[in-house]
């Protein structure tokens, strides 16, 4: 783990040396008032040009101190950035990762249940088909037929009614989260209009990625019914439906363990989702980061998925051993 | 009468012969191999079904007038224009090009190093096995879309950057395939015999131990030319990739963001620039898909005499 994270750190700042150093100075200011006469000395002042390990060493002090840089895109410091942009991306993860692992369980159980059934193709279909559209297409389609056609589900995530609740002094941000801090707070219309504007990025995220769950699902089912206690439990009488949830319970051992995984791919599928719906997470925050050539922005999130996605390795890894027993951790 | 002869047919032939067999049972299969055939056939044909206005530079898709509003489908434009009157079905038809191209590199890139170091830490083993694989969990730790964007800005966008990066970052999947392929292999009696007489390392690797194990990279590369695809379609998407105009679908659908809706008379007017390149590249992807399903349900030898 701190191995990995090590090499990924390693790799981060391989990249980041790519850049000019005229261009890395940003990493390591905090404000965007630098005169063009300043550039070279600042150069200077950070050592943008000492050899290599020097510079890794005191770029990693300054991550552990919390410095990340100044943000161009979002015109604060990039910490700043992500205080504002975090709660955004976050709030549609944690709506979409239970959606995605309930529908893709239950479709999965009904293919493999109905094996070789009209149900069955039609779920493996539905699979493949989420397998292979392009996220930034289905989106602009989705955008297209309900906010084009239909007038309903406008990109953005709050109205502008919304935002005058959400920034008017009197709303007490507890947790940062719309919906949540809009029950807090008992605004009634702000957490509608919030959920009103997750509703199709959701549906989005729901038919692409709930693809891979379902074909786990399927086949660890399948093998889960083929074992020897469901064909006693069979013929002893026992029926199908009660048959099915014993199997389904075994079967889901290793779907649940990749949801770590799922939650943390998602976060990093932002970067598109965001930019179709332009909801202002850190996925769009990167999109523009990427096309303004915001180095220090760009960097840290890249480290802080990074960092993610270690993190839901571990915990999947946890979770592998704690479930199942054959496996103990060295 | 007969059965001589399938006595006498080589097992690799029959093996052949119960494979394709298999292949071809599949309806979806049909479906996936139809697509990918069709365009192929357009790729081939691309300089006759679309003439380039300048045979220099065929990927430049020509068109007539800056006007920022797509044009419907006409005579003209079979299939409409994008935004600054860049006509679709050229666009198309010489994207296709582009999308084998990407996918074909790419993988075929991949693939190489993939096989070379996979081979180097199957086959040997200790110390060299132990570095390439933390490496390779270092790939595999960092999130692949947001790297690749990270990398791409670094070295320059275009399209040949994505070529670089998605190969840069590609190569892990087939390593670790082939390592794990390779260590059932290399304790076997056969590679013993070979190697107690004399064979060199490398007669070895690629006369026994390559030949019994490619077979899974090769199923996994035919499911990735789609992904791949896809990948760098939604860096193009983003605006990393090829510049407006270039006959690039992800390029092409990106130009159409600001024309999902359309004027208030007629709000569904310009459904031609969203859904016509976006529909093309996910046919694409999905005829490769269904190969590289049918690929593995076939060749898998756990999976296909069920």
């Amino acid at each position: 783990m701190i191995l990995v994270l090590f090499g990924v750190s390693l790799m981060i700042f391989g990249i980041m040396m790519l850049f000019p150093p005229g261009m890395r100075v940003a990493i390591f200011v905090q404000t965007d008032k630098i005169k063009p006469g300043q550039i070279d000395a600042l150069i200077a002042r950070y050592g943008l040009d000492d050899p290599a390990p020097v510079q890794y060493v005191r770029w990693i002090k300054s991550v552990f101190q919390g410095d990340f840089g100044y943000s161009i895109t979002a015109q604060a410091p990039v910490i700043e950035g992500f205080k504002r942009f975090f709660p955004i991306t976050l709030e549609l993860v944690l709506f979409a990762t239970p959606l995605i692992i309930l529908v893709g369980i239950r479709l999965g159980t009904l293919g493999a249940v109905h094996k070789d059934k009209p149900i069955d193709h039609g779920t493996r279909v539905f699979a493949i088909i989420g397998y292979s559209l392009p996220t930034f297409w289905l989106g602009l389609l989705l955008l297209m037929i309900f906010y084009g056609y239909f007038g309903i589900f406008p990109p953005g995530y709050l109205s502008i009614k919304g935002k005058d609740i959400l920034f008017s002094p009197e709303f007490k941000r507890y947790t940062r989260l719309i919906t949540i801090d809009a029950i807090l707070n008992w605004r009634w219309y702000l957490f509608w209009d919030a959920l009103y504007h997750l509703i199709l990025p959701t549906i989005n995220l729901v038919m692409l990625q709930s693809a891979l769950i379902l074909r786990l699902t399927r086949s660890s089912m399948l093998e889960s019914l083929g074992q020897d206690y469901i064909r006693t439990a069979l013929a002893k009488g026992a029926d199908r439906r009660t048959v099915n949830k014993h199997a389904r319970r075994n079967a889901l051992l290793p779907v649940v363990t990749i949801a770590g995984i799922i939650f943390a791919s998602l976060l990093a599928g932002m970067v598109i989702t965001e930019t179709i719906f332009n909801r202002q997470g850190i996925g769009l925050w990167m999109a523009r980061a990427a096309i303004l050539l915001d180095v220090p922005a760009i960097m840290f999130n890249v480290l802080f998925l990074g960092v993610v996605f270690a993190i839901a390795n571990l915990i999947v890894d946890i979770l592998y051993a704690y479930i199942d027993p054959r496996i103990h951790l060295a | 009468m007969a059965d001589l002869r399938e006595q006498t047919q080589h097992p690799r032939y029959k093996e052949f012969l119960f494979s394709a067999k298999r292949f071809l049972k599949n309806p979806l299969t049909i479906i996936g191999l139809v697509i990918i055939l069709g365009f192929a056939v357009v790729a081939i044909m691309a300089p006759m079904l679309a003439p380039p206005e300048n045979p220099e530079q065929p990927f430049k898709i020509p068109h007539t007038g800056w006007r920022s509003e797509p044009s419907p489908p006409s005579k003209v434009h079979p299939l409409g224009t994008l935004p600054q009157q860049y006509d679709i079905l050229y666009g198309i038809i010489w994207g296709t090009r582009s999308a084998f191209r990407i996918g074909f590199l790419v993988v075929l890139a991949n693939m190489l190093i993939g096989i070379i170091l996979g081979a180097i830490a199957g086959y040997f083993g200790g110390v060299i096995d132990e570095i390439i694989m933390r490496i390779t969990d270092m790939f595999y730790a960092i999130p692949y879309l947001v790297m690749a964007m990270a990398l791409v800005i670094a070295i320059g966008r275009g399209l040949k950057s994505i070529i670089i990066v998605l190969t840069i970052l590609g190569w892990p999947t087939y390593t670790r395939i082939l390592r794990s392929e390779i260590l059932v292999v290399r304790e076997k009696d056969f590679i013993q015999a070979a190697r107690a007489s004399g064979a060199s390392h490398l007669r070895i690797i690629f006369q026994h131990v390559l030949t019994n194990t490619i077979y899974s990279v090769l199923i996994v590369a035919s499911m990735n030319i789609g992904i791949t695809v896809l990948y760098a379609a939604a860096l193009s998407f983003l605006g990393l990739g090829a510049d407006t105009g270039y006959a690039d679908w992800g390029q092409m659908v990106s130009t159409c963001r600001n024309y999902i809706v359309g004027p208030a008379d007629n709000r569904l007017a310009y459904w031609y620039v969203v859904f016509t390149p976006g529909f093309v590249l996910a046919l694409f992807v999905l005829g490769w898909n269904l190969l590289g399903d049918a690929a593995r349900d076939v060749f898998d030898p756990k999976l296909r005499r069920r």
